[in-house]
This record gives C-alpha cells, structure tokens and sequence, in this order.
C-alpha cells in the first residue's frame, strides 16, 4: 500500500535554533497520526513544514496525488501546492479567526473552497454550507451571520466545517482544541472523532493534550528539542512509555 | 425647459484667471521674486527639490511661487517639468566620505576623526518667535573658520574595521531606476531607498516614528548625520574620463542599529541609510529608520505586521504625487456611478418594504 | 506648447506604452505594468488614458473625450484642450467620427466600429484590491487563476441583499481566463465589452497598469447560474429625446424634489433630437 504521505528528514531551524531536526515518518489512508510534545518542542514547525506553510531547509513531503501518484510537495510548483491546499489538503489553525474569514457570513466560509474549485450555483452552495453546518452542530439558522457573533467552540467547529466541505484527504490540525473550555473541548473532540470515523480521514493532529491523542490518534510521535523522541502506537506509547521524556510528559497529566 | 449645463471651456478659463489674480495677492505688496524664494525659503526649495527629484533650487523657488506656497503642488510642477527633460546619461556615484560638510554629527562617539560640527541647526535655537525679524531681517555675520583639510572618514568605517556592523559591500550593479520602470514588488533595497528619497516628508516620518514607539522597533543611533556639498562626475564616452559637472548638497544620515544575530550572522549592529537632496534632516533620519525597518526578511528577523515593515504598504503609499491626485480625483463627477448606486438603493428599499409589509399582513 | 513633442510625450515613451498595449492586446485582460510618466495632470485624473491615447494618436486622427459620457464635462474639456494643444489632432462630439476615444466611466450608446479605439481612464485596475490589499497576493491569485474570494463577495451580496450588490465597476471574465475591472462603468454598459467591433484598452497612471480588449473578444459578467447577471438602468425614457434604451442620469429640477431623466450620453441624445425625437420634458 502506498502512503498517503511520506515525510523523509525534514529539518528547520531558526538561527542557530533548531525547530526540527530530520523527521522521518509515513501516514497511510484513514490513518490519523499525533504529535505530541510541550510547547518549543518543534511539532507546530514540523507541521508547518509538511502542510507548505514554511520551506524546510531539507528534507522531502511527498503526498499520493490523484492524478501523478506520489510527488514531493517542498519542490513542487507553487501553483500546484495552492491547488493541494485548496482541494486534497485541509488546515485547522489552532485560533479559529485564522482560519476564518471574520468579515464573511458563516455560509460564504464554508461556501468558499465550493466556488474555488467552480462551484457557481448559490442555491446549490448555500445547501451545502447548511448541510455542513448541521453536521458541525451550528445552528443552519445562522448561515448568514458573521463568525464573530459566534462562540469560541462555534468558530472552530465552523472552521472544521470549511475545511472538510470539499472532502479533503489530509487534514493538518493545530492544537484544535487549544483555547477552548473544557466542556467544549469535549464536545468538538466527539465531533472530531465522529468526523475522522465517517469520513475515513488521513489526519495529523499537533497537540500538547494527550487526551486529544488518546481519543483521536492511532499513532503518535513524542518530540523533545525538535526530535522525535518516541514513537508507536497510542496506546502502546501512552500506556508504556520508554523514553524517560514521553514518561514525564504521562505522568504529568492526570490519567485519562 | 431642461438644458444640460455648458461651458465646461469658459469656466475653466475664468477659474484660471482668478487663480492667478489670488496667487499675487494685495498688488500694493511687492512681489515676491524667485531668488527671494530660493535664498530665504531655503528648506521650502530644498524639500519640493528632493520630493520634486530635480536639484534646480531655481526651478523649484520658480514652482514654489507659482504654486502659492503649496508645497505638494510645488513638487507636482517639478515633477511633470522633469519627466519631459531628455536624459544625457548616468553620473558616477558621488563620494559623501569626500563631502565638504556643513554639518556633521553623531550621536555614537563624542568626538572623532573630523570633528563634531553642528553647522547652521534650528537644533539648540529656543523656539521663541523672534519679533525683531517682523521689524528688519538685519544679522550680525556669523565667526568664520578654517575647514579642516581631507576627507571626513564615515563612523560606519570605524565600526566596520573592528567587524561589529554590517559589511556593506560595494555593488556594482546598476540600480533599477523608478523613474523609467514600473514599480514592482518585492523591491530591492536600492529600489526603496529611490522611493524613500522622494517619499512624502510627512509619511516618512510617521513611519519612522511609529518604529520608535514599538511598531518593528529597531533601536536606531544615529551613527551620524552630515550635510555639505560633494562634486558630481559624469563619465564622458567621448573624453574617456569623468567630468565634474557640478556640485550638489546633500543631507545624510547612517543608523546604527542594534541587531542580535541571525542563522549566518554572528551579533553585530546593523544599517539603516537616508540620503536626500539639500538641507533636509528630518527626512533623512526618516529615511534611515524605515529603510532599516524594511530590512527584516534580508536580516532573517520576523515580521511583526507594522506598517513600517510592510515595504508594498510604505511604497505604495510613499508618494505624495500620487496620493494627492487620486485623494483629489473623487471631487470629479461621478454621476454615472452615483446614478447606478442610486438605483441599486432604491432597488433595495423597496423590496426590503414589500417584505415588510407581507410580514404585517401575515 | 511647440517645446514638446506631438501628443506631448517623447517618442520613447510612446514605444514604451505601445508595446505595453500590445503585450495587454495579446493577453486580454491581463495588467501589464507599464512605466507610467509624470503627466502635467494629476493622478487619478485620467493619466492613464492621456499617455494610452498619446501612445495610439496619429496626426490623421479624430479624437473625442468624454466623461461620464458627456463631451462638454470640465475634465473631458481639459482633456480634449490637453490634446487639441500638445497634438493638434481633429476633435469632434459625435461617436461616429471619431477614431480614438478616450472615456471615463461610459461606453457610447452608438455601437463602436472596426478602426476606433476606445480608451478607458482607470483609477484602480485591480478587480481583487478591495478583497485583499496586496499586489505581490493579487497577481499570484491572477496567475494561478485563484477567483474563489471574488465569488465569495458576490455570495456575500446576495446573503445579505438578495442581490449583487455591485453597481457599476462590475467584474468580468475575459476569455475565459482573466478577471478584469471595466473601469468604473455602470453594469448598464457591461454587455456593450464583449464582443466589440472597436480595440478596447485600458490605462492606470497612478497604477501603473495597461490592459487591452482585442475585437470581438469574449468577455462575461460574473455571476451565479441561479443569479445571473443584469444590465440595468433607470426605468424611464429620456426626457428630451425619449429614448428607451440608454443609460441615463437623474437631474434634480427644482427644490421640490422634482427630476428628470435625461441620456448621460450627450452626443446620443442630441443627434436624437436633430433627428426629430422629443421626450416628455424636451421644450
């Protein structure tokens, strides 16, 4: 089976600063992988990497395309990366107004990658955005409104919503939960879980809550200092960690 | 009946007319002559010279009179006389280390090869409103002095020896030349600073003090600020040599800026440059400090969304020509427009009313 | 003004902008960037169109001007006195006989020609500026054909209005390939751009921009199959020559909130009248 993605020695750094260093690792279709890791530990700089947002300094991304098969996506044609992004590729910011189009009703945010990609009936695209805002648990009835009358939890499950609308392959998450309540946070984590389910979605979710791995990850990668320190399956890492960093890291935390 | 207003010709005329009749003012006055202008409104020729891009103080005294003292206009006049005169060739560089200097200052070292000279400054002046020139504009002269003989070395250059600033190699390159090319993005630096030279005073500064109150602050000295004259030259194919064919007076100012390092570079200060025709400081301190603010991608700093930093934000927007005819062009009519917004309004209306009212009947 | 040459720029500049033309002729719709020159008029003024029509004029030339389609509007005059000085070219009022046109805002009622040139003032030629402020972001979304923002503005007004909310300055696609802004023309004259028997070109002094509409070229009014495009004008007709079918502007007559609706097309309406045509209002 070919990887949907495959990472080979992704490196970046800042200055004489690492931000990660030769970061290897393969996702498979409906796979979803977590990252873990405190802050300035290199995971949010190795997910930048992969999703196009910053040039690594070395290192390959290569995505299964549709029409050419595996191609690596750091020295692909700028014209054709903002194509992945826009159709196979989905992005979650951790801070939905990044995410979002603020001045833009909720309807015309999920509406958008639809007329991206040529969709130019608005009956049709309006349906849609409804459909989809049903599905994230947003009342259809707010399909006009602008997402800074929205909630917290609203914006990012509208954001998800936006994202997912053009079913995507890969989605890239950054710390989709951060920010939120508590009471939220579970509420958009049973959502996300749901979502990954139906769909079969290929995902790769940068965290610091384990709790969100645990839920959502099928397999994890610990980083340190922008290194992978650990790596495997979820509950094999969380249950039995090795490295002396991912047992501090479990300890820390109340078991969930 | 209806008839269309006429006469568009006539009224231009006569708008003209009085124009010009309000330009001389009282003719009891004397009128005003244009070495007047270029002798005693000295800072007035040399900003319509620099934001003008033509050193003639002449032309830009003649520009100032007949643009009533509106300096924008002034500079306007300039600048359409300029973009007509044909162009004989490029001069060399000119050589401001060879500057004969009026002023010369910094605010790094408390003395230096050179010296400290504060030259003609409203600096140390305490600005009292001086009734005496109401009465008479008589002046005592001022003490003279030997200029001291040979070049005064730049402070970068002291710096620059022990390695602590910036290297700023000599590039041979032809810079791009504003004028003649449309302006493109991403600049390069000696495109900028082309921009920033003739940039809108006011902008500028506003720029440059928005980054000393925190905007993409950069902690800039001034290294140093000179004003004198230095020669011109021009390279004559048919001689074989340079020629001086002139000489013009120029303000400069180098900051040192504080710098922490980057991925290539060790820690050392770095450079922010102004360079700006005749007696003109306050832009060329201006222009330093935007110059070294647009500098953070080459320098691998972040980008903190200030405006200075913005270079597609600052040259677009730098131009007081520019700025000045578009902000002045909504006073044209634009009925055809108005016309379909009104219809668009009315439109609008009343369908938001007929929906009001199938509500109430409901 | 014998200083200077004909039609006032030198003959570099000329051959500046005309390969700017030409390039824009070859790639419809798309802005070249062009050295614009400091003109004796102001930005915003119609810089644009001046150096655009100075580059195509020819002694042997028939030039009008207009401004909000009318030929007797101070800047149509300062224009056509610019011109009349600087190249000394013929000038006339009636559309028929003139070979270049220079236009703000308005197309010509009477249909255009094989042989004439329309030439458009344009004060900002970027139809995504108002969607996102970055040239070096707008030209990337033009290269890559990324036109999703500009249909999420249209979306927007027909949330929130009903409607497309756009009245004049109405974006259209050209051949399939280009978004481009018109010029700010009421959508009233959008249908008049496709399909054009007359060279169509584009100039932005300020901006620095040309851009061309070859003859006959394709050119679509963006919108949404369920929500389709419409050229729509003031439903009256004209009260001195009572035609139906042009574009007209509202006069107020008197304090009383009375008006009339008169062409904003000047020459249309008098070679109307000549013609024995008479609306309510005419005398």
């Amino acid at each position: 089976m070919t990887p949907l993605l495959s990472v080979h020695g992704i490196t970046k750094s800042y200055g004489g600063h690492v931000g990660c260093a030769d970061v290897a690792f393969d996702l498979y279709p409906g796979e979803v992988m977590g990252i873990v890791g405190e802050s300035g530990s290199g995971k949010s700089t190795l997910l930048n990497c992969m999703a196009g947002h910053l040039t690594p300094d070395a290192g390959r991304v290569v995505f299964d395309t549709r029409m050419d098969g595996p191609r690596d996506t750091v020295t692909m044609s700028e014209p054709e990366r903002r194509m992945l992004s826009r159709t196979d590729w989905a992005f979650v910011h951790q801070h939905a107004r990044d995410g979002l189009r603020m001045g833009v009703s909720a309807g015309g945010n999920v509406g958008e990658r639809l007329m991206a990609v040529g969709a130019r009936h608005y009956g049709e695209i309006r349906n849609k955005a409804t459909d989809w805002l049903e599905r994230v648990e947003v009342d259809p009835a707010r399909v006009d409104d602008r997402p800074t009358t929205f909630s917290g939890g609203m914006q990012q499950r509208l954001q998800i919503a936006r994202n997912l609308v053009t079913g995507p392959r890969l989605v890239f998450m950054d710390e989709p939960t951060g920010g939120l309540d508590v009471s939220v946070q579970a509420r958009l984590l049973d959502l996300l879980r749901g979502l990954v389910r139906d769909m079969g979605l290929s995902a790769i979710i940068v965290t610091h809550d384990l709790a969100v791995v645990r839920l959502l990850a099928d397999r994890l990668m610990v980083m340190k200092s922008g290194h992978v320190v650990e790596a495997g399956l979820t509950d094999q890492v969380l249950d039995d960690p090795q490295h002396a960093y991912t047992q501090l890291l479990v300890s820390s935390v109340l078991q969930v | 009946m209806y008839v269309a207003v006429k006469g568009g010709e006539r009224a231009i005329e006569n708008a003209h007319a009085w124009l010009a009749e309000e330009r001389r003012g009282n003719t009891d006055i004397a009128e005003l002559s244009i070495a007047q202008i270029r002798e005693q409104l000295k800072l007035a020729v040399n900003r319509v010279m620099a934001e003008g891009s033509l050193y003639d103080p002449d032309l830009a005294a003649l520009a100032i009179k007949q643009a009533r003292g509106d300096l924008i206009e002034a500079i306007f006049l300039i600048r359409a006389y300029r973009t007509t005169l044909p162009r004989f060739g490029t001069s060399r560089p000119v050589d401001t280390a060879a500057m004969a200097c009026d002023r010369r200052i910094s605010a790094t070292f408390k003395d230096l090869p050179g010296g400290q000279i504060l030259g003609p400054t409203f600096d140390y002046t305490h600005r009292l409103l001086d009734f005496k020139l109401a009465a008479d504009g008589e002046i005592p002269d001022a003490p003279l002095r030997e200029p001291e003989p040979g070049d005064v070395p730049h402070v970068t250059e002291f710096l620059n020896r022990e390695g602590l600033i910036e290297d700023a190699p000599n590039d041979e390159t032809p810079p791009p030349d504003l004028t003649r090319e449309p302006l493109e993005m991403p600049a390069d630096r000696a495109l900028r600073l082309q921009a920033l030279t003739r940039a809108d005073e006011g902008f500028a500064l506003g720029l440059a003090y928005s980054t000393q109150r925190g905007y993409a602050r950069n902690h800039a000295f001034v290294g140093e600020l000179r004003i004198g004259t230095v020669p011109v030259e021009m390279e004559i194919p048919e001689l074989g040599f340079a020629i001086e064919i002139g000489e013009v007076t120029l303000t400069e100012c180098e900051t040192v800026n504080q710098f922490t390092g980057s991925k290539t570079e060790p820690a050392q200060f770095t450079r922010g440059y102004g360079l700006v025709f005749g007696q003109t400081e306050r832009k060329a301190i201006s222009m330093a400090l935007v110059d070294r603010a647009l500098r953070w991608e080459e320098l691998g700093e972040d980008f903190e969304g200030a405006p200075a930093q913005d270079a597609e934000f600052v040259l677009y927007h730098a131009d007081n020509i520019q700025a000045t005819g578009f902000l002045e062009h909504i006073k044209l009519p634009h009925y055809v427009d108005f016309q379909s917004e009104l219809e668009l309004v009315r439109k609008l209306r009343r369908e938001a009313e007929a929906s009001q009212l199938q509500e109430a009947a409901e | 003004m014998n200083a200077y040459n004909f039609a006032y720029l030198d003959e570099q500049t000329k051959r500046m902008i005309r390969r700017a033309i030409l390039k824009g002729l070859a790639i419809p719709g798309y802005q070249v960037p062009f050295a614009s020159r400091e003109m004796p008029m102001p930005y915003g003024w119609g810089t644009g169109g001046v150096q655009v029509s100075a580059a195509v004029l020819t002694p042997q030339d028939t030039l009008k001007v207009i401004d909000q389609g009318a030929d007797d509007t101070t800047n149509a005059v300062s224009i056509r006195t610019f011109f009349e000085r600087t190249a000394g070219v013929e000038t006339t009022t009636q559309t028929k006989s003139a070979t270049v046109i220079q236009t703000r805002h308005r197309i010509p009622e009477d249909p255009l020609t094989e042989g004439q040139i329309l030439v458009y003032q344009v004060p900002i030629p970027e139809p995504l500026r108002f969607l996102e402020p970055r040239e070096s972001e707008t030209r990337k979304m033009h290269s890559l054909e990324e036109y999703g923002l500009m249909h999420v503005k249209l979306y927007e007004d027909i949330s929130r209005h009903g409607h497309i909310a756009t009245s004049y300055a109405y974006p259209v696609k050209v051949e399939g390939r280009y978004v481009m802004d018109p010029s700010p023309i009421p959508k009233f004259d959008n249908p008049k751009l496709g399909d054009m028997a007359a060279i169509q070109l584009f100039g932005a002094g300020r901006e620095q921009r040309i851009y061309a509409l070859p003859p006959y070229t394709q050119v679509i009014s963006l919108d949404f199959e369920d929500h389709p495009f419409e050229a729509s004008k003031a439903d009256h007709p004209c009260g001195l020559c009572g035609a139906k079918d042009s574009y007209l502007d509202e006069v107020i007559i008197d304090d009383a909130g009375g008006r009339m609706f008169v062409c904003s097309d000047t020459n249309y309406c008098t070679a109307r009248q000549a013609a024995g045509h008479k609306g309510k209002d005419a005398a």
